[in-house]
């Protein structure tokens, strides 16, 4: 066996080791969760709001921390959606010079590793000087501001992939630069979009610190933009941090459901992707 | 009058001067093909036709094209309408991401057809004009993306026939085809020619011989001769297109 032989196995070892390493870890924390939260998971769990108190009591469900978290997760991602695709379209060399772009690029790449508390705490000073307790919206507008720069950089390194001929395509047909990114290069990055934003809502709803001050805490369902609202990482650890065992099982429980949500909708995201990448031109 | 007239057009990208005082007349009806070998300014010169070329960075243009007598490059065209007339089928076939249906209906969409029967109408007739209707008639609604490469290209062909353009621009159309499908995308072109005029540029001098009305050869940025068939392939006047055309190293 020459040397370069003795390399290429090396290398591959040292691949699978990393890889069963990372999935190792990833099911021993799901092993975790499982075991420690299936005992708890119960019908009542899903379908009644916490009965005792800000998810101290040991009775109820957490109804309204899966509907809170729905919520804030699923407007946010909605809102940031909104915004991400016409600053990522903004970005491209249509619209902008290069090194205006690279120079967004990198703020963007800034706010993307900003931790989420100086959103909360950002959010929180905005809402204090406007007169605004922790509500619904402010909690969607500090996870917005969170999903932001991570779905517009997600959208816009697809978008520059986009091959150039594919575009000019469109030009020679007499389409204008709206019609080309809308009806074509949105087409074209269908997949890539329902990434990002798998991404951006993964990042939303797990998210804890952003939401603290923002988005508050109660036992209720809101029922208006204004009404503070519940959610599952903050349950999590508000139960984790009770001193009654059962009160902490119930913590295990809420982040299976968190993690189920998660799962699902990544699953049933894919799903729809895969029916529209078959038109994606390679 | 002729279609498109070209006058002292110069482009360059940065300081590289491509295309060098070229001016050219296409004429209405007919095909002219420009012949000249790969990375002489052949593809740029087409380009410059329909006003794709400024969307590139860098790119320099100065000189004037004529369409119709009314000037390209003037500040008050409408370059999307412009477009349209000039239809351009590249090299290699680009469908856009969306059903067999889709593509061909694209163009009319945009300008404005709504109407499901007339957009029908428009996406067979075009279809059979390029030849690719007998093959997809069953299959409209399918990703383009699903054909084979000839097939892709002959729809990209119905696709810019589907605008009504008076003037449909190749460049090097059949050079990333099987030779069956080349010589289909040949012969429509050559039945295209009484109601469009066509350009085709290629370095494939056996594909001008057969399609050619007009020739024209371009070595190196500069438009060296140009006319009819005969006049370039028989009696060249030039000795580089002369060596060119034998076959000869030109350099």
């Amino acid at each position: 066996m020459t040397l370069r032989h003795v390399e290429e196995q090396c290398f591959k070892v040292l691949m699978v080791c990393a890889t069963f390493l990372i999935l190792g870890s990833l099911f021993a924390v799901i092993g975790v969760i499982l075991v420690k939260g299936a005992g708890a998971l119960s019908l009542s769990m899903i379908t009644q709001t916490s009965k005792g108190g800000y998810y101290l009591g040991k009775e109820g469900g957490v109804l309204n921390a899966i509907v809170g978290s729905l919520y804030l997760a699923l407007g946010a991602t909605a809102a940031s959606l909104l915004l991400s695709l016409p600053i990522a379209f903004c970005l491209q060399r249509e619209y902008m010079k290069k090194r205006t772009a690279n120079m967004v690029r990198l703020l963007l790449d800034v706010l993307w590793g900003v931790p989420s508390i100086i959103y909360g705490v950002f959010g929180f000073t905005v809402m204090l000087f406007l007169g605004l307790r922790a509500s619904l919206l402010g909690g969607i507008a500090a996870l917005t501001l969170l999903e932001l720069p991570i779905m517009i950089r997600a959208i816009d390194e697809v978008l520059q992939m986009v091959p150039r001929e594919l575009k000019e395509t469109s030009y020679t047909l007499g389409a204008t630069r709206y019609e080309t990114m809308f009806k074509v290069v949105t087409r074209q990055i269908l997949p890539g979009i329902v990434s990002a934003v798998i991404l951006a809502f993964g990042r939303g709803i797990g998210d804890a610190a952003s939401i603290l001050f923002t988005a508050g805490y109660t036992d209720h369902i809101p029922y208006s933009l204004l009404d503070p609202v519940a959610s599952l990482p903050l349950a999590v650890f508000f139960q984790m941090g009770t001193p009654f065992p059962e009160v902490q099982e119930r913590a295990y429980a809420s982040a299976l459901i968190l993690l189920i949500i998660v799962l699902l909708l990544t699953v049933s995201s894919r799903l729809f992707s895969r029916r529209f990448s078959k038109f994606v031109i390679r | 009058m002729c279609h498109i007239t070209i006058k002292g057009l110069n482009v360059s990208y940065g300081n590289q001067h491509v295309l060098k005082n070229v001016s050219l007349e296409i004429p209405h009806n007919k095909i002219t093909v420009i012949i000249g070998p790969s990375g002489c300014g052949k593809t740029t010169l087409l380009k410059s036709l329909n006003r794709l070329l400024e969307l590139q960075d860098g790119v320099k243009i100065s000189g004037s094209v004529y369409m119709d007598g009314e000037s390209v490059y003037d500040p008050k065209v409408d370059v999307t309408e412009l477009r349209k007339k000039m239809g351009l089928l590249s090299q290699r076939p680009y469908p856009l991401p969306m059903s067999v249906y889709d593509n061909v209906a694209y163009g009319p969409r945009i300008h404005g057809q709504r109407k499901k029967q007339i957009l029908n109408e428009i996406v067979e007739k075009n279809l059979k004009a390029a030849g690719l209707w007998e093959e997809v008639k069953d299959r409209l609604k399918t990703p383009a993306a699903s054909l084979s490469i000839g097939q892709q290209q002959r729809l990209c062909l119905a696709r810019c026939l589907a605008v009504s353009p008076e003037v449909i621009l190749c460049d090097e159309p059949t050079s990333a085809l099987d030779p069956f499908s080349a010589q289909k995308i040949e012969e429509t072109l050559s039945q295209l020619k009484t109601e469009y005029s066509i350009v085709v540029v290629t370095h494939n001098l056996r594909r001008a011989r057969r399609l050619a009305d007009y020739v024209g050869f371009i070595f190196l940025g500069e438009l060296i001769e140009h006319g009819e068939k005969k006049d370039i392939f028989e009696n060249p006047k030039d000795e580089r297109t002369r060596r060119y055309i034998s076959g000869e190293s030109y350099l």
